[in-house]
């Protein structure tokens, strides 16, 4: 096995809530509470999950836009979390990132040239302006922007184009890392094919790695090579996406899947509706986090907390059913299938 | 599996196919007005406003040139005489021409409301950027502004002009003052927001420096909640200069000012109404027209920033 | 007699640049108890659709031409008056976002009772024993505690439900649901799903959905309307719809959706583009409106626009080149 590219151990996340007249602390949000993963160069590894998970706090402390309660990110051997801020500074060219909303991540009174010379400015990469206009224009080209885009202002340009812009200035620092922070999910599903089209062939051109953060399950199977499912703070499972989707072994990775509408009208398919809510990340269950909608929970799961642990070959689940004979287990052989219902 | 079905080929003729009915026009068509004058039939507050402001200011610069009089020259035998064509707003009891003194007492007020607008908002400015970006000082700014904003500004200024001479320059300092706690809360709120904004946190990620970033990510983007606020701030100075002269606490009774005016005129109100009609009638109009200009701004630039004044 | 018919509906607003012609044209029909669905991108006027419907637009800057037709009187001939007695009562609506939707300084139960109170005349204490009953038809545990909570009190999809109960109160024969699981999480939104396949067998209203997500379209709906800046493009049964796409905006939507299970399947294909943009509806579009994205298009689509023809039995489609089968006369 190589050595990964970006490893990322126990992280936690604790976001203190202050109230009260002085401003003191009265709990804390525990958003992300001991994660670990790792992504070796050019692969793809997604985090799935629903809102409040904590997916996109992951990708935001990889990128240490704020402290980290506890944890280590690990950037091609080199740990990067404890950096102070001006050491930090050169190697966030090895960090690109790309956000949801393309309206809100591109400041509108800047030209798009200017966006994009932003960052190689910044880590010193063009010689000389002759060498910073090639490379926007480079940048442009890459993201199959028209060349003359770089005078624009972005609110000249649609929601897709403005994406394609994101991208160009997550690849101006050359990065070996990009964070997807639902890159695609804000866009109309026509535009979105052309952005998911666009990432893949850029991973694969410049063999880069890939964090891709998202709801959407059927774009994570399209996009990616191993998935890792999130659940209040936590991952509940991590495996090869043709393991996860053909044998998912945590329910709640089983009732997510079961959960997508898929565009087959009358699709015969085993469903899983899950009951309530997730529960508030500020006073997460004890035991199990899932077991409070868990259709599959008994005694164990209210008590003890299951760790992730692998049960075949690259397929890590945090799950106590596993410790039960196969007879009993109702997360036992390739259900995926089923709960997919494709033909 | 949905198989998507190639389309038909061939024998597809214009004289075969079915048109769609024309669709009507429900609606007269929008005429497009170019330049100025679609820009001001767009945004008919700031033609209003603007035009109004613009009219007081040059009534300000070139009031020697308007008819007037000396505005301080006495003529004790022609006091207290009614509008005529000689005297457009009458004379008030030391015999002074309204007119003149209304003309000229534009500059104070404008000067006043402009200055004040200029100062604290840069001031304003600076103390919020503070206030956003460095979190130990934040608390501790916050709790001044907040003590300062628990006095009415009208009062602080009275009080700040209680320690010193009256004069248009200590009127400006005394009104600042009193305006820049409003103007750093707008400022820090701002920040903030602009702060979660991703486009920040790109730049972040993009290995831009916090100075930088303050600079060229947060600071362009006040501009327009800023200006906006600064007609507002501007509106209220020029009351508050008002107030000052008429209580005797302002500008000195030397220089005419509006608020100078009506306090002269104050003990003849109920016989000679015009000493004070006029120059209050210039005042709520400047007034206005500042708000009015102010509220245009608003609409016209970015709106989703400027919802939050 | 179709329960809603919808003829030749325009709703355009007046801009500084130009005229938005958001709807232009729409001709389609609901039967009693019948759930269509009205799909498309944003800005394809689906929404808009909506908010005509109820006479929701205000006006100006828009203008509603055409007829809506509901139980045989013509929506758009109605007084203010007629229109609010209709509206909550016999047409409702459930929109994308709970949170807002709803009243954040009443109870619950306050708020399904009051359409009740203003439509039904009900006393009070008839009103609240409703609410009650509605929050348990809508799947609410503990409904004799939840009437008592305000909106903040629940969950995202408990208001969602809530909306859903205040909507079937007053037993509307029409339910517009505008986008109603979109700001859901996947998980909550089956739960939603499922609900509204539930009480569309238990309440009998017929249901119109507005959404942009096929997956949604294919799970509840019967007969599907597919909308492109403005225009029907093509409509038909859910089946055949999703089984043989006709329009080719209606296939390249179909093609750019990744499947769930493609890698179990082994096809997994690259996504079908639709190049380039929804075209600007402040200029009047000459020939087809797709013509501009259709890699099909020829110099016939950009001059003549075409008609919607049944191409199939029930599969009506606006494209000179779909293939047109046998129709029985």
């Amino acid at each position: 096995m190589s050595t990964p590219i970006l490893e990322v151990n126990d992280l936690k996340k604790h976001f203190p809530i202050r109230g009260g007249f002085f401003g003191g602390v009265t709990g804390y949000v525990y958003a992300v509470d001991g994660v670990s993963f790792s992504i070796e160069k050019g692969e793809t590894l997604s985090l799935v999950g629903e809102s409040g998970c904590g997916k996109s706090t992951v990708g935001k402390a990889i990128l240490k836009l704020f402290d980290l309660t506890d944890g280590q990110v690990v950037l091609d051997g080199q740990r990067i979390d404890d950096m102070g801020y001006s050491t930090l500074r050169p190697i966030r060219r090895r960090l690109g990132v790309v956000f949801q909303d393309p309206f809100s991540s591109l400041n509108p009174r800047m030209k798009v040239r200017d966006i994009l010379a932003e960052p190689i400015r910044n880590f010193g990469l063009a010689k000389d302006g002759a060498d910073l206009d090639r490379r926007v224009e480079e940048l442009l080209d890459r993201v199959r922007l028209p060349r003359d885009a770089g005078n624009r202002w972005p609110h000249e340009f649609s929601g897709g184009q403005r994406q394609r812009i994101c991208i160009a200035r997550a690849l101006a620092g050359e990065p070996d890392v990009i964070i997807c922070d639902e890159a695609v999910s804000a866009l109309d599903v026509s535009v979105k094919a052309q952005i998911v089209n666009l990432l893949q062939d850029l991973q694969r051109e410049l063999g880069l790695a890939m964090l891709f953060i998202s709801h959407d399950l059927a774009i994570v199977e399209h996009m990616t090579h191993r998935v890792a499912v999130m659940y209040l703070g936590k991952i509940v499972e991590v495996a090869p996406k043709k393991q996860l989707f053909a044998a998912p072994k945590h329910p709640y990775t089983e009732a997510l899947l079961s959960a997508v509408p898929v565009p087959e009208p009358g699709a015969a398919r085993e469903r899983i509706i899950l009951t309530g809510d997730v529960p508030s990340p500020i006073n997460p269950p004890k035991g199990c986090r899932f077991h409070t909608r868990c259709p599959y929970a008994f005694d164990r799961c209210r008590q003890d907390e299951p760790v992730l642990r692998q049960t075949e070959a690259g397929h890590w689940s945090a799950c106590h059913l596993h410790d039960k004979p196969d007879a009993e287990n109702p997360l036992a052989g390739a259900r995926g299938a089923a709960i997919i219902a494709h033909h | 599996m949905a198989s998507a079905s190639v389309l038909s080929p061939g024998d597809v003729t214009p004289g075969s196919v079915k048109a769609a009915a024309p669709l009507p026009d429900i609606m007269p068509p929008v005429k497009a007005r170019k330049g100025l004058w679609g820009y001001m039939y767009r945004n008919p507050a700031i033609a209003i406003g603007g035009t109004i402001v613009l009219a007081m200011i040059l009534m300000a610069i070139f009031a020697p040139f308007l008819g007037t009089v000396d505005p301080t020259a006495l003529a004790p035998a022609r006091r207290t005489r009614e509008p005529s064509a000689q005297y457009w707003f009458g004379t008030d009891m030391l015999g002074r021409d309204v007119y003149s003194r209304v003309v000229y007492g534009a500059r104070v007020s404008l000067i006043v409301g402009f200055a004040v607008a200029f100062f604290s908002s840069v001031a304003g400015l600076t103390i919020g950027l503070i206030s956003g970006f460095i979190r130990w000082a934040d608390n501790i700014i916050m709790r001044i502004m907040d003590g300062l904003m628990s006095i009415p500004s009208i009062l602080l200024a009275i009080a700040l002009m209680a320690l010193t001479r009256g004069s248009v320059g200590n009127v400006i300092l005394a009104i600042t003052v009193a305006e820049i706690p409003r103007v750093s809360r707008l400022v820090r709120g701002v920040v903030l927001s602009l702060r979660e904004q991703p486009y920040v946190d790109a730049a972040i990620a993009s290995g831009t420096r916090t100075p930088v970033i303050i600079w060229r990510h947060i600071l362009p983007n006040t501009i327009a909640p800023m200006t906006v606020q600064a007609t507002y701030v501007c509106a209220s100075a020029m009351i508050v200069e008002s107030i000052l002269s008429f209580i005797g606490a302002g500008t000195p009774p030397i220089i005419p000012s509006w608020g100078n005016i009506m306090a002269e005129g104050r003990a003849l109100w109920q016989v000679k109404p015009y000493i004070v009609f006029f120059p209050a009638l210039f005042l709520s109009v400047t007034v206005l027209a500042v708000n009015l200009l102010g509220d245009g701004l608003r609409d016209a630039l970015d709106p989703r920033m400027a919802k939050r004044i | 007699m179709a329960l809603l018919e919808v003829e030749n509906l325009q709703t355009h607003f007046r801009a500084a640049d130009g005229i938005n012609r958001a709807v232009d044209g729409l001709n389609f029909h609901v039967n009693a108890r019948e759930t269509v669905a009205i799909v498309g991108e944003s800005g394809c006027g689906k929404s808009v659709t909506a908010m005509s419907i109820l006479r929701l637009i205000p006006e100006p800057p828009g203008k509603i031409a055409g007829a809506i037709r509901f139980d045989g009187r013509d929506l758009l001939t109605l007084s203010d008056r007629e229109m609010r007695a209709i509206r909550g009562n016999e047409i409702s609506m459930i929109f994308q976002e709970p949170m807002t939707s709803l009243n954040p300084v009443l109870t619950v139960g306050k708020q399904i009772g009051e359409t009740l109170r203003l439509h039904q005349g009900m006393s009070s204490n008839q009103a609240e024993a409703r609410a009650v009953e509605m929050l348990k038809l809508v799947g609410i545990p503990e409904p004799e505690r939840r009437v008592r909570e305000y909106p903040h009190q629940l969950s995202g999809g408990m208001r969602q439900r809530v909306m859903i109960a205040i909507a079937l109160a007053c037993n509307p024969k029409l339910l517009i649901a505008d986008e109603p699981t979109t700001a859901l999480d996947v998980t909550i939104q089956a739960q939603i799903l499922d609900l509204m396949r539930d009480l569309k067998n238990t309440v009998g209203a017929a249901i119109v959905i507005i959404t942009h997500d096929l997956g949604v379209v294919a799970e509840v709906a019967e007969r599907v309307i597919v909308m492109y800046a403005g225009r029907k493009v093509e409509e038909a049964a859910v089946e055949k719809l999703f089984r043989n796409p006709r329009h080719p905006y209606t296939q390249g939507l179909l093609g750019s959706m990744p499947k769930l299970g493609s890698s179990l399947s082994g096809e997994e294909t690259r996504l079908q583009e639709i190049p380039g943009l929804v075209p600007s509806l402040k200029r009047k579009i000459d020939g087809c409106v797709f013509a501009s994205r259709c890699s099909y298009a020829t110099d016939l689509c950009r001059t003549i626009s075409p008609a919607l023809e049944e191409k199939a039995e029930g599969h009506i489609a606006a494209c000179h080149y779909a293939i047109k089968e046998a129709v029985a006369a």
